[in-house]
């Protein structure tokens, strides 16, 4: 199915530069052991006429002392997928750092006055501080206790646990002390075990997470919402507001979004997702097992959708239109088309030739490396290079690889539901044969086709990229902007080069959308065309030789 | 409102923690390794321990913050973690080729129970450590202390590895600045060094943490205290160990292992402990106080009388670090402001508490102490009886504007503004700074709330 990743590699060049010396080039300095993995790490691309493309090796261990991006287990579940959600009192069982540092840092934007409850923890940290005493004797005691203590402070509708590393080895059963609690204090009540040593990246997170919520909360409530178009948003973060805006073109076209995983959402919302008649993946790495699962169990479908770039808006919305099938409906969505796509196409077009030709290098997340290709392009801008943080083949290859991927020691570990249709609640959204006719016409069903069949000829795929090599890459190609989270924003810019958070979006944002992509379109005008890059040299520095002039000769 | 759960009811809680005022050892253990010369720090956890604390260190000084982790998977957790930092020395003086690594350790680690220091020696039997490079290593349990006492370990380690005794001692004064900022740290060895007096400091982050942009990245900045002069500061004539939770344990380590004596001293921060920190310079190296020193504590005192009218008598609300708090309430007393509210979420002990209360005994409203405590219980103070100013760290705007309180940002960390990088608040230009800030905080919230009759040109 795939092609072995180093054959007929040797003619490819990228910016002429030869991509079999330039792959040698970043591994020349490892030590053997660590060069044979990172090899199968890194990927010219090749994309056949068919769309298959190279095997690249993804969602294994980080090389110990290499510098990666990555983070844990704790933070995929509780930061990325639990952390969005405002109304459920999230305690981290644990020592007080993992609370702390997933406390207010992902810039999770939500709108509390939207439910009528108006509850908000978001802006809390809640952790049982765990000492000394607790590693000795076990947690469970306190762990109980500060679940108390929550319901007598906040009243929540729900509290979650989330595993720390400690908690799992010194064998807290966290699920049952909530199962307990569950029923003394008669709100729901559910654990994670997501210590930060499960699986290789955050990646292992999100899947815990997605078995939790799916567990605990989905279905939980069959009040059926009224609407005419239910869908659900799932992966979707509201980052810098990026729901907000995707919630605005919903309403425009006239969809009901029941909820959204779990940007600016509600526990609430979770509760009855699985009566929307729709499931919409943006970030696929993130949340596909829950859009699975509720395939399984409830029968609501899943498209694969994408909001960042202005194109793939559109298309991503006529999709939906298309897949409900209604003459109004698709109508509606034209027209917000239509009224919203002028004003972009003015931005791209004011700014295009400042950005032409500019070239990229993304290395973010599970999707993001993908997606903002698309705005990139909108610019007129090359992606050089780009690769996932803690993605797995499929969101590389698309999942036509998923049968042929191997399942590790590490990915085993990580709990796979056992999900059949429910009894009196599974109900197949529409037939296998208006399934087969919507794919003819170009929607594909529970498909993702990955980053790399959609990239160019002669990139560099790079996985789980090391500090080292985003050295060699940036001392190789000197990129025009650079893409990639907090901890490496600061390593680029003092090479002279700027750097776009693409995990907090810095300061920025929204960037999905329309509206989004104007606002991408001017930060990348700013960015590259900044002139404090011009600064680096003082003009002694440029001019060290010694002469008298006037001032105003300049 | 953005706390919007939080009431005036205080209910008694023993078990949760709501909006710590204090995170993991490691992270302290990370900065402070951060300022040594050539140095890697490594976190021996699993891989989300350094990347939360990269994180964090990185949006506080908008600096790259370099260290390596262990990377541990459940394998590593359940059999130990020794091939894991085995392989990653290796790779780390392949790859990066440091001077040094500091390897601290985290509640997963140190759970397990892996022996650091039986691990060193075998990678260093293995060859995997270079001739004239160096490991070291604290213990920073994520469950005992705070972010502050990881700080205290990784500075004693650094005398436990390095400090050699030798006689006589040489005209050197050690100075250990405490968890301060980069800037603090050079404005402590400028105002040794406007003394005539030659020192070595450890840690030292300057020029680690607040370089410059110049197009060429250094992986190892110029800043940091070298492995030289750690070795030598065994054969100073004195330390002065500032703040007594970040650099007492490190002090009191050089003068037990190379009888260097020891003074303890808060941080220098305020009239009173930059005067007690350059007098005490001044015994210990037998040196007269220059003019210039004059000057600036003068100019410091000329500020403090002129403004004094508008401090006098303010309530303040205080979270942060022991070895800040004592100090900085201090500060705040000489000025007649009142601290009724101190918080910290490290365990700083009963003679810390003592010191504050002392240090508070002159407020005649009631003042709240809690060693350790939270925001949440900080917030439920403020909302029984307001403050006229608030002074902590960025979680704290959250309760200044919830409460539409005057606030200055002081502490850790701080994510949302420059300045603590590169302008110091220790001696007496950080405390004009200080007072500085105070005052634009309080004053500009005086015009906000003046009428049209009463908004003054010149106050």
């Amino acid at each position: 199915m795939a092609m072995p990743a180093d054959k007929k590699q040797k003619s490819l060049t990228l910016e002429g530069k030869d991509l079999a010396r330039v792959r040698k080039q970043l591994l020349a300095k490892y030590p053997p052991k660590v060069a044979r993995k990172r090899d199968k790490q890194i990927v010219v691309n090749r994309v056949a006429p068919d769309g298959t493309v190279p095997e690249i090796q993804s969602n294994v261990r980080t090389v110990p002392g290499l510098i990666s991006q990555r983070g844990c287990c704790y933070a995929g579940c509780k930061g990325v997928v639990l952390g969005p959600t405002r109304d459920i009192i999230n305690i981290t069982h644990g020592p007080v750092g993992c609370g702390f540092y997933s406390w207010l840092t992902r810039r999770n934007q939500t709108d509390p006055d939207s439910t009528p409850d108006g509850h908000n923890f978001m802006t809390y940290c809640f952790t049982t501080d765990m000492q000394d005493e607790q590693i000795i004797f076990g947690g469970e005691k306190k762990l109980k206790q500060a679940i108390q203590e929550a319901y007598d402070n906040f009243k929540p509708k729900a509290i979650a646990v989330f595993s720390t590393c400690p908690v799992g080895l010194i064998g807290d059963d966290v699920h049952s002390v909530c199962r307990e609690m569950k029923e003394k204090l008669g709100i729901n009540v559910f654990g994670f075990s997501c210590e930060g040593y499960k699986g290789v990246s955050q990646s292992a997170g999100h899947h815990i997470a997605n078995n939790g919520i799916f567990t605990h909360v989905v279905g939980t409530d069959d009040t059926v919402r009224p609407g005419a178009f239910k869908i659900n948003m799932l992966g979707e973060y509201n980052i810098g507001g990026d729901a907000f805006e995707i919630e605005r073109l919903f309403e425009a076209c006239g969809l009901t979004l029941i909820s959204t995983f779990s940007g600016n959402s509600s526990i609430d919302k979770f509760a009855n997702s699985h009566t929307a008649d729709l499931n919409l993946i943006m970030c696929h790495r993130s949340i596909n097992y829950v859009a699975e699962m509720m395939e399984k169990k409830f029968g609501l479908p899943w498209i694969k959708v994408n909001f960042i770039g202005a194109e793939a808006t559109a298309k991503s919305l006529r999709k939906i239109a298309q897949y409900f099938g209604d003459e109004a409906l698709m109508a509606r969505t034209e027209a917000v088309i239509a009224a919203e796509l002028p004003e972009v196409q003015k931005a791209a077009a004011e700014i295009r030739p400042r950005t032409e030709g500019k070239r990229a290098m993304l290395f973010v997340g599970g999707s993001r490396a993908h997606h903002y290709q698309e705005l990139f392009n909108e610019l007129g801008m090359v992606t050089l290079s780009a690769g996932y943080e803690f993605a797995h083949r499929d969101d590389y290859e698309g999942r036509r690889v998923l049968p042929a991927i191997k399942v590790d020691a590490d990915s085993r570990n990580i709990e796979e539901l056992e999900v059949h249709p429910d009894d009196t609640r599974y109900r197949p959204r529409i037939s296998a044969d208006r399934i087969s006719e919507l794919q003819s016409q170009g929607i594909p069903f529970a498909d993702y086709e990955g980053m790399m069949p959609e990239m160019a000829q002669g990139s560099l795929v790079i996985d789980d990229i090391s500090q080292h090599e985003t050295e060699k890459m940036i001392a190789m190609f000197k990129p025009d902007i650079f893409c990639a989270g907090i901890k490496e924003k600061y390593v680029i810019q003092k090479h002279g080069i700027p750097m776009k958070q693409l995990h907090s979006y810095d300061y920025g944002g929204p960037y999905a959308g329309f509206k989004g992509a104007v606002n991408f379109y001017q930060e990348i005008d700013r960015m590259v065309g900044s002139r404090v890059w011009s600064y680096l040299k003082a003009p002694w520095h440029k001019n060290p030789e010694l002469a008298a002039k006037y001032g105003f000769e300049g | 409102m953005l706390l919007r759960h939080t009431t005036s009811e205080i209910k008694e809680r023993a078990a949760l923690t709501v909006n710590p005022a204090k995170t993991c050892q490691p992270i302290g253990a990370m900065y402070a390794a951060l300022g040594v010369h050539g140095c890697l720090p490594h976190s021996h956890g699993s891989q989300g321990c350094y990347a939360y604390h990269r994180s964090t260190l990185t949006r506080h000084y908008k600096e790259p913050v370099m260290a390596a982790t262990s990377a541990f998977t459940e394998g590593a957790s359940v059999f130990g973690g020794q091939a894991n930092l085995l392989q990653a020395i290796d790779n780390i003086f392949t790859v990066y080729e440091p001077d040094v690594i500091a390897v601290h350790t985290t509640c997963l680690s140190e759970t397990i129970g892996d022996d650091i220091p039986q691990i060193v020696n075998k990678a260093r039997s293995e060859g995997r450590i270079p001739e004239g490079k160096y490991v070291f290593h604290a213990n920073t349990p994520s469950y005992v202390g705070s972010h502050v006492t990881g700080f205290a370990s990784m500075t004693k380690a650094m005398v436990d590895y390095f400090a050699e005794s030798a006689a006589p001692k040489s005209k050197l004064v050690n100075l250990i600045p405490g968890f301060v900022e980069p800037a603090d740290m050079s404005e402590v060895r400028r105002i040794a060094s406007e003394m005539g007096i030659a020192s070595i400091m450890f840690p030292d982050t300057a020029r680690v943490l607040n370089g410059p942009l110049t197009g060429k990245y250094k992986m190892f900045p110029e800043g940091g205290v070298t492995i030289d002069q750690l070795r030598q500061s065994g054969s100073s004539m004195g330390t002065i160990a500032l703040g007594t939770l970040a650099s007492a344990p490190a002090g009191l380590a050089m003068d037990a292992k190379c009888k260097v004596p020891c003074e303890l001293l808060n941080l220098p921060i305020g009239l009173h402990d930059t005067d007690l920190f350059v007098d005490t310079l001044r015994r210990m190296a037998g040196v007269n106080v220059p003019e210039s020193i004059d000057l600036e504590r003068g100019q410091l005192v000329d500020a403090i009388s002129d403004w004094h009218a508008y401090l006098y008598g303010k309530r303040v609300g205080l979270v942060g670090d022991p070895d800040q708090l004592l100090a900085l309430a201090r500060f705040l007393r000489a000025l007649d402001m009142k601290p009724v509210y101190v918080v910290t979420g490290t365990p700083a002990g009963k003679r810390f508490e003592e010191a504050l209360r002392e240090t508070l005994s002159g407020v005649t409203d009631e003042a709240h102490i809690a060693v350790p405590g939270d925001m949440f219980l900080f917030h439920q103070w403020i909302k029984n009886h307001p403050v006229d100013l608030l002074i902590g760290n960025t979680y704290v705007k959250y309760i200044a504007r919830d409460e539409d309180i005057p606030y200055v940002r002081f502490g850790f960390p701080i994510l949302d503004r420059m300045g603590h990088s590169y302008f110091p608040s220790v001696g007496y230009r950080g405390a004009l700074r200080l007072l500085e800030k105070i005052l634009d905080a309080m004053l500009d919230r005086k015009e906000r709330d003046s009428t049209n009759s009463n908004f003054d040109l010149v106050l």
